[in-house]
């Protein structure tokens, strides 16, 4: 056995070191926000900005609920409601739902296929935009039109592969920092 | 950071879940309270964000521009037949204009006809989608030293977009025609006949409120109204389509679902906003 290589001391947890800790805690956040705020960038399709936040913090709930704590949550759902012209606080306490009820099924969750996880995906999505389209009739006060939500729901359901092949792999690359 | 005993760090964290789906119902009161507020912060946010929107305006506009470039590659030979039958048409409606120029000229000098003012505009770039599942808006670049204001009417190379309903420092907000808060005035062209035009989220805004006995007939061009102040008379905004429901709808001459470049007109007009964008337009600036 050699012997232990002499040196200085591990400095303590110093500033920079407590930088990198928290923006590694904070990269899904802050990855979900500028997702957000390049959906809304305008390419022909309305509502692409609910559609890509919802499965972004649906996978991390399920694959790293450490990323994705509810504080988050409703951070990257008041940035939902203020880019948008939603209600204010719709799109937060949408997430915030999402987020507690699928934080609930994790421990099932995370052992299923991709396929199988999908589809409660689109379960969740369905509720999402059935309490989105409540939240919203009951603050402006007018009944909303239900296409937009069945576009919103099959937007969304239909961006999640892509979206967690992404997320994965980002994941996968987080946990190989972690060790 | 300060250090807790992990069984208190476990009850902060089941509650905090609680907690704040508690203030995201107090969010919503705020957000129904205080309009005001909701709409400076909405538009600190725009500003905010406008250089990075502004930048990624650049590639995206390129793929953009290549895939419709691709698409007229491939559909070159119809698009050219389609020209072709569209220029001879042309062709017999300038000679029309022409004629019709002369005549309405004679016409003005011996009715000593005073022209509307030539309004003043300018140019703004579409760079985000401002609106979301329930509403139709888009963010606009307004490059800080340009005077936008509220009240203003959006137009893009065909016909009317909508009206700018939230200004900040570099951004302005620009409600379309097919939001389900938009109520426009308008004139059926053929009968004069006025009516609304009501948005509900789809590519084509309902017409209601036409008067008895007039009832906007497919094809009939539709203008805006300079009824309730808050537009100037004679803007294009579409046709008239029935659905096979038997629903009057505008089919709009703007292209909504591609909006890149909209000029704003400054009418100084001070007609009435939908009550979602706060009371009234601000007033014209003095130079």
């Amino acid at each position: 056995m050699k012997a232990p290589i002499r040196g200085r001391t591990e400095p303590p947890a110093g500033l920079l070191r407590r930088i990198d800790a928290v923006l590694r805690a904070a990269f899904p956040t802050l990855a979900t926000l500028g997702l957000l705020v390049l959906a809304a960038v305008p390419v022909g399709a309305p509502g692409l900005v609910m559609a890509v936040c919802l499965p972004t913090v649906f996978f991390w709930t399920v694959f790293r609920p450490a990323a994705m704590p509810p504080p988050a949550v409703f951070g990257i759902g008041l940035a939902l409601d203020l880019l948008t012209l939603a209600p204010l606080g719709s799109g937060v306490l949408v997430l915030l739902v999402a987020h507690g009820i699928t934080q609930r099924f994790r421990g099932f969750l995370v052992r299923q296929s991709f396929l199988a996880v999908w589809l409660v995906f689109g379960a969740v999505a369905v509720g999402a935009a059935a309490l989105a389209w409540v939240l919203t009739g009951l603050l402006t006060w007018q009944l909303p039109p239900t296409m937009p939500a069945m576009h919103q729901v099959g937007i969304s359901a239909g961006l999640y592969p892509a979206l967690a092949w992404l997320l994965t792999r980002a994941h996968r690359a987080m946990q190989r920092a972690d060790g | 950071m300060i250090r807790l005993s992990i069984p208190l760090r476990q009850a902060l964290a089941r509650l905090s879940l609680p907690v704040l789906i508690a203030a995201a119902f107090g969010t919503m009161l705020l957000g129904k309270a205080d309009t005001l507020l909701v709409e400076r912060t909405r538009m600190v946010l725009a500003d905010t964000l406008m250089p990075i929107w502004t930048a990624v305006q650049q590639p995206v506009g390129a793929v953009q521009n290549a895939v419709r470039e691709a698409q007229s590659l491939w559909e070159i030979r119809a698009e050219n037949e389609r020209l072709r039958l569209e220029n001879e048409r042309l062709h017999r409606w300038q000679a029309t204009a022409l004629a019709l120029e002369s005549e309405n000229a004679l016409l003005r000098r011996q009715l000593a006809w005073i022209p509307d003012p030539a309004p003043q505009f300018f140019t703004a770039r579409v760079v985000a989608d401002g609106g979301g599942t329930y509403a139709r808006a888009v963010l606009l670049a307004t490059g800080g030293q340009t005077p936008a204001r509220k009240g203003q009417v959006a137009l893009d190379e065909r016909g009317f977009v909508g009206r700018v309903t939230e200004v900040g420092s570099r951004s302005a907000r620009v409600l379309l025609a097919t939001d389900i808060n938009s109520r426009i005035p308008i004139t059926l062209e053929n009968s004069r006949a006025r009516a609304i035009m009501v948005g509900n989220n789809a590519a084509r805004p309902r017409l209601q409120h036409w008067p008895e006995g007039q009832a906007p007939r497919e094809g009939d061009r539709v203008v805006t109204s300079a009824e309730a102040g808050a537009f100037p008379a004679g803007l294009p905004v579409g046709v008239v389509r029935w659905t096979e429901s038997g629903a009057p709808e505008v089919e709009l001459f703007a292209r909504l679902d591609r909006l890149d470049v909209v000029r704003l007109f400054d009418f100084g007009l001070t007609g009435i906003l939908p009550p979602e964008s706060v009371a009234r337009p601000e007033p014209r600036q003095r130079r």
